[in-house]
């Protein structure tokens, strides 16, 4: 079975994630919505691993955390 | 209005069952006369079984239905010897468009694979094709066939019992009684005898109505499936056009749940919204114009002691995938073999759970796929809408979005993987083609294979030695001996890496078993299984 990979693995990791922020500068809240999803469609495809997915999309579920 | 939903098809006429002083008894009774309970007769009937049809009505069914009838359910028609005046009625497709918004956003082309005697798909009326399927039976009656449909004689009482059932029946000339050794209810989503037996019906209601208008038109779209998600003629819904044959086109328009139903369907209301969708120039008369709402749910037991349930009345989908008279037809071509077999005493009668397991199998998966489409269609959150849009915004210039597009499923055939009749698997042959699985049509020097197949249990020796004959236990079993060696299709579809393979088919096309060549104990024992007597 292959496993989600959870071990820190982007190189830069600041300058990515001012890239991340910056896409959604000037955004609405609902074009910042939209992006988002292309973006988790664009990368989920890119794994393509089912299984990796749905251990993508169980880590995310299970690390929220409680907002009052 | 079309002179089609005038004409009775099968007026009533007195039948000497009313004048009996106690109730006359049938083998088999079938309640509805809708696609399905018209196709149990057809089967039966021409296996010889005697067969009675009761339906409250005695012309085709009112309004705008099915249009849309994949393959496997042509397959089935074939079988029933009426596929052909559909196909040649229907207009075959294979090709259509996705829009989103203001604009084209993608075109498909099913690209149906060659060497296959039917088309991937044909839109024909429901009118049309119930009206073929009672010529059919009026075919085979004058023929001799005993089957016989008794317009309207409503079912209003059944009581069920071991061995048999007794109905009350209502008719222009008031009420008489009949009993059946067996009954296969058919009639229809909104079934009688489901509430006559106190039996539920659960599932998922979508909360929308959908405006359904056939029209009349001399227009130059293409014969394709056109869908539109949120179009500026009917924001924040969707719309589907599709052709069918005589000019008359299907619009599919979502207006919401929050509508006045009555005032929707009014020309003055619908015209204008069609204008808006085709041009203000189209000339374009109604044919007929209805608001659904739809359902998927089924029951939990299609099988009910002597009472079979099969069609809308044991399941209910929403017509996103063309789902519903096909599975349908996928019912009655799973039951009447097995229900031969039992009547005629070579199956025990717990064949019949069979039947029960397959096609509840096959209602999941039609229910799933088009729970899924409704939702992608209609999403029921906001997140689920910016996903969707987030798709369908992606689909029109990336590639790879586009399998997530889902404007329905459409309707392909079931597998019963794991199923309780299936017999041994062999390595190396192709998992089309695996235990469970429908045939797939190949062509032979002298015509379809699919037409060679059918109706009886048969061997399918290719390129393998095998004897002229199997009989066990009272069923006599056809080989059919068969070379793939200058047959590519036939070679792709049944042996894959192997050189040999000996097939065991079910009498709906079906495969039971396979093996790489001739096992005689093997066989048996395979045919032991598929009948429930093993
Ligand atoms: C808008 C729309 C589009 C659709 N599109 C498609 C499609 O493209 N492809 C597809 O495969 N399916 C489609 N369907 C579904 C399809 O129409 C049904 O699945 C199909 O008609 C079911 O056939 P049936 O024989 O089970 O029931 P029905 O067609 O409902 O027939 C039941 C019959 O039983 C009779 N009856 C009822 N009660 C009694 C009684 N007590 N006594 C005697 N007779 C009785 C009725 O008069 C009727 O004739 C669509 C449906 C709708 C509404």
């Amino acid at each position: 079975m292959s496993k989600l990979h959870t071990h820190p693995n982007i190189a830069d990791p600041d300058g990515f994630y001012a890239e991340l922020l910056a896409v959604h500068d000037g955004l609405t809240k609902a074009e910042s919505d939209a992006l988002n999803a292309r973006l988790v469609l664009i990368l989920s495809n890119h794994v393509g691993d089912r299984e990796i997915l749905s251990q993508a999309l169980a880590l995310a579920a299970r690390t929220a955390r409680a907002v009052a | 209005m079309n002179k089609i939903f005038e004409t009775p098809l099968y007026a009533y006429r007195r039948s000497p069952d009313q004048d009996a002083s106690r109730p006359v008894r049938h083998p088999v009774v079938i309640v509805g006369a809708g696609p399905v309970g018209l196709a149990a007769a057809i089967d039966l009937a021409q296996d010889g079984v005697p067969v009675v049809v009761l339906d409250d009505n005695d012309k085709v069914s009112f309004g705008s239905r099915a249009v849309c009838y994949a393959k496997r359910p042509l397959e089935i028609l074939d079988r029933l010897g009426c596929g052909a005046p559909m196909v040649d009625k229907g207009v075959s497709w294979k090709a259509g468009k996705v829009f989103f918004d203001e604009r084209q956003i993608f075109g498909f082309d099913l690209l149906p694979e060659e060497g296959h005697k039917r088309p991937a798909f044909i839109n024909l009326q429901q009118y049309y094709f119930e009206e073929y399927m009672v010529r059919r039976v009026h075919e085979m009656a004058a023929a001799g066939a005993p089957v016989e449909i008794r317009g309207r004689n409503r079912v209003v009482a059944l009581g069920a019992h071991d061995d048999h059932v007794r109905i009350e029946i209502d008719t222009p000339e008031g009420p008489y009684e009949l009993e059946a050794d067996w009954l296969i209810a058919c009639d229809g989503a909104n079934s009688g005898l489901r509430r006559m037996l106190g039996l539920d019906f659960v599932g998922r209601i979508f909360e929308d109505n959908f405006l359904i208008a056939d029209v009349i038109m001399e227009a130059d779209f293409p014969t394709e499936r056109w869908f539109w998600f949120d179009p500026p003629f009917n924001r924040g819904q969707s719309a589907l056009l599709h052709r069918q044959p005589d000019n008359v086109w299907r619009i599919d328009l979502q207006l919401g749940w929050d509508i006045d139903k009555e005032e929707e369907k009014k020309p003055e209301r619908v015209i204008p919204r069609i204008k808006a969708m085709l041009g203000e120039d189209v000339k374009f008369e109604l044919e007929w114009v209805s608001i659904y709402t739809f359902q998927c749910r089924r029951m939990e037991n299609f099988v009910h002691g002597r009472v079979l349930f099969a069609g809308d009345s044991a399941h209910q989908v929403s017509p996103f995938g063309a789902r519903g008279a096909n599975s349908g037809l996928q019912d009655t071509d799973n039951l009447c073999w097995k229900l031969k077999l039992v009547i005629d005493g070579h199956a025990p009668e717990s064949l019949i759970a069979s039947y029960n397991w397959e096609r509840v199998f096959g209602a999941d998966e039609n229910i799933l796929n088009s729970t899924r489409s409704t939702d992608f269609i209609t999403p029921k959150s906001e997140i689920s809408r910016v996903f969707r849009d987030a798709v369908l915004d992606l689909a029109a210039g990336h590639e790879f979005a586009r399998p997530l597009v889902n404007s329905g499923r459409l309707s392909v055939p079931c597998v019963y993987d794991e199923g309780p009749l299936n017999g041994p698997d062999a390595p190396g042959l192709p998992h089309r083609s695996r235990p469970g699985a429908p045939a797939s049509d190949a062509p032979l020097a002298d015509g379809w294979l699919m037409d060679r197949l059918g109706n009886r249990f048969q061997v399918l020796a290719i390129d393998a030695d095998a004897p002229d004959r199997l009989e066990e236990g009272g069923i006599e079993v056809e080989i059919l001996h068969l070379s793939a060696e200058d047959n590519p299709a036939l070679a792709d579809r049944y042996l894959g890496k192997q050189h040999s393979a000996v097939y065991l088919m079910r009498p709906d096309q079906h495969v039971a078993a396979r093996f790489l060549s001739w096992d005689e104990a093997a066989l048996r024992a395979a045919l032991a299984r598929a009948t429930g007597r093993a």
